[in-house]
């Protein structure tokens, strides 16, 4: 699909591509693309076949290497590691967790922003427009480690800014880490706090990028502001946000774990709260050495992305045959 | 942008404008907002230049009775660990940035000729990494065994090198940007593909070469989950800054749970509050120095990748 479309759309009059002769020019391209070519192919395609641990019972033999293990010495279970996948209790709590935080992500992660760009373009000061773009976009350039730092800063029990404010107010101190019922909020505000500058500025360019005699027209036919945005901006907007819409719906299943996991330090008083897919990928491969649970797991969240981002960009190229990234 | 926005005194856009009140309200949010994005950053740095004594009594506060460089003392005395860990940062930024760049870049100019016998071909290729993947336990089992990269480098470099996004971003820029004249030119002149490449190509993307390059280097430098998954530690002589910041935490919190551990030399050993906040400076004042002279190279990537991806 997208390949057509890109070919199509590349070519240039001049360039007929009748000729389908191998010529020097092809192998001169072709070797210039070998080493990017190698590497898609052993870091993308060959852990591709990694899928198959899904359906073993993967144990080492000591001596054997690593392929014979896999291969020969493993048993293969067919689908009884995901029977026993959706008979753990903690299943349906990190499918839950998983979609919650994700489906309100995409809520705000578009709303916000879109409203935001819209209002910065019409600041009277250019010059505070500028620096207040810069800053916000700030947190886009940390890691989550960095973050995680911060919010320690405020949170943190005995030396946190937030306790010392309440007990100086006359409240009790919270136990930040520990009390798994501000969680939700809090994560959700963090990853707003760090994504927002990054949306609004891609939503900002688009923004500007509108011709501006559309509203030239609109001020002529007695336009106001607010039509303008809802007949104008919004409309013109649609492609842009289409596309980062479908992006996200294809990652519906997959979570920052740097937010769920190293932000919340891993608490284990907060795991009914912070536990997603990744992280408990995370957990089963690193911490209990489970590697057919957490294959069965990152297998799911492989295939439903990839369905979800079709079904996605099916549905918007729908609505609107314009946008869709393929 | 800017350009657009200079012209804001002419005469339309000064009249099609909000009105003042909802002008004024406007400024206010967003100066809110930038207060609040850059507020965390200074309360660390406070911290960082606290003094324990007043950490201690007051906790973290934006207002210390008594301010004190001495983590950045102990930070500079403590060079063995933390000063290497800086270097192997700046060593796999630089590593990995340029590997990056090469990588995507070749790839990227084979793509945008039109001509190319194997464009379709390679351009499926890169397509289905994005749509599926093997998965985590996949990446990671034969990433430490079958390429042996537990414990290396290379498995901080190697694996991020590349992406579909950023050889689409590349591909998009030589298509429309370099002209075929000039190819051609060099074709006819007897030039191998290569030559091209690199003496005629690359002097004329210097734009797109920076933005994927700063995209490389902020992520190289950001970098810790790799060195989570295939550093151990046993191997503390390969942390970079960020995940010594995560294992001080490791060893913190395991301290906590194991009380036996918790004695008077294991807490010494400890880098005290003002210092782990101190690292945090380290980690991030080169960023955010920095990332305001280089945001328009991302800006334009971004709207590259998001209108053309």
């Amino acid at each position: 699909m997208l390949k057509n479309r890109m070919s199509t759309a590349e070519q240039t009059p001049a360039a007929p591509r009748s000729r389908k002769r191998f010529r020097l020019d092809d192998l001169e391209l072709t070797l210039l693309s070998l080493p990017t070519v190698t590497w898609l192919i052993a870091f993308c395609y060959v852990p591709m076949f990694g899928i198959i641990f899904a359906f073993k019972n993967y144990k080492y033999k000591p001596g054997k290497g690593f392929l014979y293990s896999l291969f020969v010495s493993s048993d293969w279970v067919g689908l009884k590691n995901f029977e026993f996948l959706f008979r753990s209790p903690d299943v349906a709590t990190i499918f839950y967790n998983t979609l919650f935080y994700n489906i309100i992500f995409l809520i705000i992660g578009v709303t916000l922003p879109v409203a935001l760009a819209i209002m910065i373009t019409q600041l009277h000061s250019t010059k505070l427009a500028k620096v207040c773009q810069t800053s916000v976009f700030l947190p886009h350039f940390l890691s989550w480690v960095v973050v995680s730092y911060f919010v320690f800063s405020f949170l943190s029990t005995d030396k946190g800014l937030v306790n010392s404010l309440l007990k100086n107010l006359g409240f009790e101190e919270v136990l930040w880490y520990q009390d798994s019922k501000y969680w939700p909020y809090l994560l959700v505000f963090i990853n707003t706090w760090k994504t927002f500058g990054y949306s609004m500025v891609v939503y900002m360019a688009s923004i500007t990028g509108i011709d501006q005699t559309l509203y030239e027209s609109a001020v002529i036919d007695g336009a106001n502001k607010w039509q303008q945005t809802l007949g104008i901006t919004l409309p013109l907007l649609r492609p842009v946000i289409s596309i980062m819409f479908i992006m996200n719906v294809g990652h519906i299943l997959s979570t920052d774990f740097g937010l769920f996991f190293q932000v919340t330090r891993d608490s284990n008083s907060l795991i009914n709260v912070t536990q997603t897919l990744d992280v408990y990928v995370y957990k089963a491969l690193m911490q209990s050495n489970n590697y057919n649970y957490s294959s069965a797991v990152a297998l799911l969240q492989s295939v439903f992305g990839c369905i979800l981002l079709i079904v996605a960009n099916r549905v918007v190229k729908r609505i609107d045959p314009e946008s869709g990234i393929f | 942008m800017a350009q657009r926005s200079m012209k804001a005194s002419s005469g339309f856009e000064r009249f099609n404008r909000v009105n003042p009140v909802a002008n004024a309200i406007f400024s206010v949010i967003f100066i809110l907002l930038a207060i609040m994005t850059f507020l965390p950053v200074v309360f660390v740095f406070i911290i960082s230049i606290s003094s324990e004594a007043s950490i201690a009594q007051n906790g973290y506060s934006f207002f210390p009775k008594e301010f004190s460089l001495e983590s950045y003392a102990y930070l500079w005395q403590s060079k063995e660990y933390i000063g290497r860990a800086f270097l192997n940062s700046i060593g796999i930024t630089l590593a990995g940035t340029v590997i990056g760049l090469v990588l995507t870049s070749t790839l990227g100019y084979a793509l945008s000729r039109p001509n190319f016998y194997l464009k379709n071909f390679y351009t499926t290729l890169l397509i289905i990494p994005m749509l599926f993947s093997g998965g985590l336990v996949a990446h990671y089992m034969v990433n430490t065994q079958i390429y042996h990269m537990k414990n290396t480098y290379w498995a901080m470099i190697l694996p991020g090198a590349c992406s579909t996004f950023y050889v689409v971003i590349m591909r998009t820029f030589f298509q429309t940007t370099i002209p075929d004249g000039i190819i051609e030119s060099g074709k006819i002149d007897g030039a191998s593909q290569l030559r091209i490449f690199v003496q005629l190509v690359l002097p004329l993307s210097l734009p797109v070469i920076a933005t994927i390059g700063l995209f490389l280097t902020f992520n190289y430098w950001n970098m810790w989950y790799g060195a989570m998954l295939y550093v151990d530690s046993n191997h503390r002589d390969l942390y970079p800054l960020q995940y010594v910041l995560i294992s001080i935490e490791k060893n913190i919190s395991f301290m906590a749970r194991n009380e036996d551990f918790l004695t008077e030399e294991s807490l010494r050993n400890l880098p005290s509050e003002t210092m782990r906040m101190a690292i945090v400076m380290v980690v991030v004042i080169p960023i955010a120095c920095s990332y305001p002279f280089f945001q328009r190279y991302f800006v334009g990537g971004l709207t590259i990748g998001a209108i053309k991806g």
